[in-house]
């Protein structure tokens, strides 16, 4: 085994071990913190198939997250209310039930990724930074002026959904869940990246030419990564949004597209931990800085600047050094 | 429709748009001339509109107001260059992102630091409060009329600054050409922290002067960034006439977009639907527009490089 | 003769008052390798980006096997059969040798959109890079990063990507540049069987390897054809000598 993969199993141990620890200790708050933090590395995992692997700096990942969280949101909310989400021309019930609001959340970031990344892979470089953060602003306009749904104030779900056989208000048995989705998430990416397919895209990043001249199309590589990372992201949306039980415009916020790129780099881009590793301490410094100071935003800032100045390949790239070719 | 509301409205489009080209332009030349994305803009425009609001509080005057905005800005934003940016020419544009997005948390929490979370207020000068009647029996705030001529003003005087004198000629040879003008023997890196400053004065005097028609806080940088953004993406990156065509339209498309989609939405719905929808879709035009510009000409309208 | 896999017919391209290419007819022929040669700034390059659909041609038509391509991407003519070797390496430079071979055998087989099983244990990729990598003389770089390797190497391995493609024809791009006098020699002996399997045509600046291997060489001059021979019939053209060596 190498000592990548060493390295991530020690991480995904301890990234278990604590909630379980928590749970027999009684202190809900810290498996919470673990929640958060397993839902934000699934987001970080799905920017980083375009991020790391296709050289795609997106600044648009919260509309997918968002996406996410409103599909959640939507259903939940008619499910409650009782009230059809439509009855022509045919009949739309809101749901409680989780695995239903997965598929849609899943089915409506990748249909805007799709659309989205057929516009922005139209361009490149600083011009699809901007573009797809323009898309996220676009999102978050019209969540703040959808008024059905909370507009600016946000939308509360006050029971978590259902998940058959568990019981999802328990904290411990909630994390299981997310934590099966990270597992899921994180498996199919470290499968994504050596099959032909991730070969490809990581290939397309260095030379757009190489590929091209093999007779690979670069752009339906990237709009394939772009659909698949957009849907990944989503799922964290949707997972977040029930953990919290809330869902508001700001999951679509530009700050969160920068945070979800946060975790990517923080922990290492393009490294398949990464994003777990970088989710983690942002949560234990938002944990542990935050209770110092109300501003510890101003320490995260000093902390990235120097992780973006002086140790490029984030914390990851620090403690393991380079990753090995050609594993 | 009254005619008198439509020509207020294309008045708050036009004021809103020159606004938005002070704030790309600085954007633009940024980007043309080193290469670099600076998400930390808007938070030059923020420390423009606190300086000249808390100066303006204190000292009881407009003008000190936004003498300490243009100074403070253009000093923020050349410590900026010289303590980070600079490292960041050569580097690609994910670190510069990502640089840049550190610098908005410490610039945004130290600022809520300073100031606090609440708003501050910076009044419009007695002389030009009140309204103007224009040609036409148009009134109009002679405040926001103010500001757009300044705004043209200073366009104008951008176009002089690039086209006639010899710091326009090493911006527009540093665009086509880095190695040549290292090779005439132009100081870069000072031109680049002139060039640097002078975006980041345009940004702060944006934000003064827009701090007197809205409330001044932390986070009032980003919007503007980002509608800045799609400005310079549809007039295409590293020119300046097409910020100026970018911003305008924008700043029209805004303000008429929620004039005219409302009422155009009731036709086929009832009105509170249609207040609803309209106004989603008037804060959405904009980003509409851009990708009509990018589906048509992927640089932009002007732009060359990508 | 017989007919020509790939043909340009009155190619044209120009950037602003620059003409890169003007009229330009060129043909290549199976078993052939036809040399392109001309001094720095002849608009060697730009026509090979032309061929290769990297560029548009103002004016003018180009054809491979048959079909007319001018308005079709590069992707569209490498699957037509087309192979080009860059003059700068266009390689994945973080990924193994093995990786970047790969990615040809994954462009002929169809198979880049495979998610699911590693790349490089699929036996049938594998084993086209792999004889590939052979037949260039990497097959023991197989694992180093390519970042690693040297200039003279990375050009073998443009070439071996340019196997697994197993082409109608072959574009190579100064394939000896930076290889050194054995090394030259060696690629010179290579170049000269792989005619056999498709014809090449050769940019290069190496003038041993061309009288060498070429069956007939084209003198691009300001954009223009000057001529297109054999080896003798270029050496004693008087324009030649003027234009081409005229310094010595």
């Amino acid at each position: 085994m190498s000592r990548e993969s060493i390295f991530d199993c020690v991480l995904i141990l301890c990234l278990a071990a604590v909630p379980i620890w928590a749970h027999f200790a009684e202190e809900p708050f810290i498996i919470t913190l673990a929640t958060r933090a397993a839902i934000f590395a699934i987001a970080g995992i799905g920017l980083n198939l375009v991020l790391g692997q296709g050289g795609l700096v997106s600044l648009g990942h919260a509309t997918f997250f968002g996406l996410g969280g409103y599909a959640m949101g939507i259903l939940a909310s008619h499910a409650q209310t009782y009230m059809p989400l439509s009855e022509w021309p045919i009949l739309i019930e809101g749901t409680k039930s989780m695995p239903v609001i997965w598929v849609v959340a899943l089915l409506a970031s990748g249909i805007a990724a799709l659309l989205i990344g057929a516009l922005s892979l139209r361009t490149s470089g600083v011009y699809f930074i901007m573009i797809t953060l323009a898309f996220g602003q676009m999102f978050y306009y019209f969540a703040v002026s959808w008024s059905a749904y909370g507009g600016d104030d946000g939308l509360s779900i006050y029971l978590r959904n259902d998940f058959p056989g568990l019981n999802t208000l328990d904290p411990i048995q909630f994390f299981l869940i997310v934590f099966v989705w990270l597992l899921v998430v994180w498996i199919f990416t470290a499968t994504l990246i050596r099959s032909p397919f991730g070969l490809a895209l990581n290939a397309s990043r260095q030379s757009t030419e190489r590929v091209e001249t093999v007779g690979i199309n670069p752009y339906h590589l990237r709009l394939t990564a772009f659909v698949i990372s957009g849907m990944i992201t989503g799922l964290a949306g949707a997972l977040f949004a029930d953990l919290n039980r809330f869902i508001s415009p700001s999951m679509f916020s530009w700050q969160t597209s920068g945070e979800i790129m946060v975790f990517v780099i923080l922990g290492g881009v393009a490294r398949r931990s990464g994003p777990i590793l970088g989710a983690v301490v942002f949560i234990a410094l938002e944990h542990f800085l935050g209770g110092l100071s109300d501003y510890w935003h101003i320490y995260l800032g000093a902390l990235l600047l120097l992780v973006v100045l002086f140790a490029r390949g984030g914390l990851i790239g620090m403690l393991l050094g380079r990753e090995r070719v050609h594993e | 429709m009254p005619y008198l509301l439509i020509a207020e409205q294309l008045l708050n489009g036009l004021q809103f748009g020159v606004m938005l080209f002070l704030m790309a332009a600085g954007l633009t030349l940024v980007f043309g001339v080193m290469g670099l994305i600076n998400l930390a803009h808007g938070s030059l425009f923020m420390v423009g509109a606190f300086s000249a609001a808390w100066v303006s509080g204190v000292s009881g005057s407009f003008t000190f107001g936004l003498i300490a905005a243009l100074a403070a800005s253009a000093a923020a934003g050349a410590l900026m260059e010289v303590v980070v940016i600079r490292r960041l020419y050569k580097r690609d544009h994910l670190d510069q992102v990502l640089a840049t997005f550190a610098l908005i948390l410490i610039f945004s929490e130290g600022t809520r630091w300073v100031f606090g979370s609440f708003p501050l207020y910076l009044n419009i000068p007695e002389a030009l409060s009140g309204s103007v009647t224009l040609p036409g029996g148009i009134r109009y705030s002679l405040y926001r009329l103010t500001l757009i001529v300044v705004g043209l003003l200073i366009a104008l005087g951008l176009y002089f600054l690039i086209a006639h004198t010899r710091l326009g000629v090493q911006v527009r040879a540093g665009e086509s050409d880095r190695e040549m003008i290292a090779a005439l023997g132009v100081d870069i890196s000072k031109l680049y922290t002139i060039v640097f400053a002078l975006g980041a004065a345009l940004a702060g005097l944006a934000g003064a002067l827009v701090g007197a028609i809205q409330s001044v806080q932390v986070g009032m940088g980003e919007p503007v960034l980002i509608l800045a953004f799609v400005v310079i993406v549809i007039g295409g990156i590293g020119s300046i006439k097409g910020a100026f065509v970018g911003a305008l339209l924008v700043g029209l498309t805004d303000t008429l977009g929620g004039l005219f989609l409302p009422p155009f939405f009731e036709l086929f719905m009832d009105a509170s639907a249609a207040a609803s929808a309209g106004s989603s879709l008037a804060s959405m035009s904009i980003y509409i527009l851009m990708a009509v510009v990018l589906i048509v000409k992927p640089t932009g309208l002007f732009g060359a490089k990508g | 003769m017989n007919k020509p896999l790939l043909e340009t017919r009155d190619i044209c391209k120009s950037f602003g008052a620059v003409r890169a290419a003007h009229k330009i007819n060129l043909d290549l022929r199976s078993g052939e390798i036809h040399a392109l040669i001309g001094p720095n700034g002849a608009g060697k390059s730009t026509l090979i980006q032309q061929i290769a659909g990297g560029l548009i041609p103002d004016s003018g038509s180009i054809h491979l096997c048959g079909e007319d391509v001018t308005k079709q991407s590069t992707v569209s003519r490498a699957r037509l059969g087309l192979a080009r070797t860059f003059q700068v390496s266009a390689l994945a430079m973080e990924d193994s040798v093995l990786q970047n071979t790969l990615l040809g055998a994954m462009g002929k087989t169809r198979q880049s959109f495979k998610f699911f099983g590693a790349a490089v244990s699929e036996p049938t990729m594998r084993s086209m890079a792999e004889h590939a990598l052979e037949r260039v003389g990497l097959i023991d770089y197989a694992r180093s990063r390519t970042s690693e390797l040297s200039h003279g190497q990375r050009r073998q391995l443009e070439i071996a990507i340019a196997l697994t493609l197993n082409p109608k024809v072959f574009v190579m791009d100064e394939p000896m540049a930076g290889l050194g006098t054995e090394g030259s020699q060696q690629l010179t002996q290579f170049l000269d069987g792989l005619r056999e399997e498709a014809p090449i045509l050769l940019v290069e600046h190496d003038m041993d390897a061309v009288f060498a291997l070429a069956d007939r060489i084209s003198v691009l001059v300001y954009g223009e054809i000057l001529i297109t021979g054999t080896v003798d019939e270029v050496r004693s053209n008087d324009a030649v000598r003027e234009a081409y060596l005229g310094s010595e």
